[in-house]
């Protein structure tokens, strides 16, 4: 993994949340351009975590418990058909996806006004921040959504298919989201990264990603260059932060429709 | 989510995804497998056990409102909960709005802390190495994470030029990452 020395004790503190002034204004800079860096400053958070798990107490009062179910009780949400299920489809993920983006957006408008009843024609009277969510959600879509979308499927290059992904990627807004089920468990200390191929030029990272325990991962618009037209998508194996450049074989790719 | 009669826990990825269906039993098996962690990170920063319930009772609401704010990209529940409960601990400490959307806190760990005895270990490895370090070093990270000071703040309490509280802080944090790379 690539760091900029310069930056790296600054880096520890920006982690912790202990910097301040323009130092922080330099860090959150270069973090804007530096993928290197955004995936040193995922470990030290991480090691910040750690940190975190030192903290010894008592338990929580039994009452606590008690409290937090009550409060959930009176924010019921509606259930859908995903929770539990096994074995998802694709479009299935995508209409969980969905299905969890309405479900965000209902429960931040309860959360606002707690009288408000579940209808559309008064979630339209929400106030403009529950608006720009809304357009949040619609922008954070768009990839999925938009018919002018690439779609790319990528698979396993040998053996049997099971490992897949499929990357949804909107060149004009620069807004990707890659899905990937039945992926390998990797070490501890290494993780999947996903490149963007351009027409011309070295890849591109496109976001560092470890699958959950059922081998499902995803990423959702990493920082990408603004109109850049994709020849393909690889992903390669690298240390758990991620690197500017691949430093492994690919063992993923699917090139552009 | 179904529960009567597993032999198995269900992983944070099962409580999750019922979490997302809006099964209310899931909240409940997530507060019993974290409400230790989370209680024990607001006690620390906050010192006073309302306000750590408080805070504990935000962290999981929030949660419980927004479940598609975790996902396995962004670290283990675990120790992302943990992070969450600092933030927004330190934010209470500070009498100030929460500044970290959870949406934002995206971490790598690499200790497994799915488990009760997962996290213990861990915890063990931690508090192993805080111990082999540096007094002032120990005393720096603490007052970074668990009191939400600031380098130069840090500094101004122990007399450290501002270099060497950025220098014993990175050190101190990379000296935990390598208690789980041996």
């Amino acid at each position: 993994m690539s760091v900029h020395e310069q930056f790296a004790e600054d880096l520890a503190l920006y982690a912790l949340g202990a910097l301040d002034g323009q130092e922080r204004t330099r860090v959150e800079a270069h973090l804007g351009e530096c993928a290197g860096c955004r995936g040193e400053l995922q470990q030290l958070r991480g090691d910040g975590a750690l940190l975190a798990l030192s903290a010894i107490g008592p338990r929580p009062p039994q009452r606590a418990r008690q409290r937090l179910l009550d409060a959930v009780a009176k924010e019921p949400r509606i259930r859908t058909a995903e929770s539990g299920a096994a074995g998802r489809s694709w479009w299935g993920m995508l209409g969980w996806a969905a299905a969890a983006a309405v479900l965000v957006f209902a429960a931040s408008l309860w959360k606002e006004n707690g009288a408000l009843k579940q209808t559309v024609a008064a979630m339209r009277d929400q106030n403009a921040e529950s608006v720009s969510e809304l357009e949040d959600l619609k922008r954070l879509a768009a990839p999925i959504l938009e018919p002018e979308a690439q779609v790319v499927t990528v698979a396993a290059l040998k053996e049997k298919p099971q490992p897949g992904g499929k990357v949804f990627y909107l060149r004009k807004r620069a807004s990707l989201v890659f899905l990937a089920t039945n992926m390998p468990v990797l070490p501890a200390n290494k993780a999947f990264e996903l490149w963007l191929i351009p027409k011309q030029g070295a890849p591109i990272p496109a976001g560092v990603f470890k699958p959950d325990a059922q081998g499902r991962a995803s990423v959702v618009n990493p920082p990408l260059p603004a109109d850049t037209e994709a020849k393909a998508f690889a992903i390669t194996i690298e240390n758990e932060g991620g690197s500017a450049a691949p430093t492994s074989p690919i063992v993923m790719m699917g090139a552009g429709i | 989510m179904a529960r009567a009669g597993e032999q198995q826990a269900p992983s944070d990825w099962e409580v999750i995804t019922a979490l997302k269906g809006g099964d209310q039993g899931a909240m409940a098996d997530l507060y019993d497998r974290y409400s230790p962690v989370v209680y024990a990170v607001a006690l620390r920063v906050l010192g006073d056990t309302g306000a750590a319930e408080d805070v504990q009772q935000d962290v999981f609401i929030q949660l419980w409102r927004n479940p598609s704010a975790f996902d396995s990209a962004r670290g283990s529940l675990g120790a992302w909960l943990a992070v969450i409960t600092r933030n927004r601990a330190i934010d209470a400490l500070r009498k100030r709005k929460p500044e970290t959307d959870f949406e934002d806190v995206v971490l790598s760990v690499a200790p497994d802390l799915a488990g009760d005895a997962d996290r213990s270990r861990a915890a063990e490895k931690v508090r192993g190495a805080l111990v082999g370090m540096p007094e002032t070093q120990r005393r720096m990270l603490e007052m970074a994470y668990f009191e939400g000071l600031t380098h130069s703040e840090i500094a101004a309490k122990t007399g450290d030029a501002l270099g060497t509280v950025k220098t014993r802080i990175r050190a101190g944090l990379i000296s935990l990452r390598k208690v789980f790379q041996t």
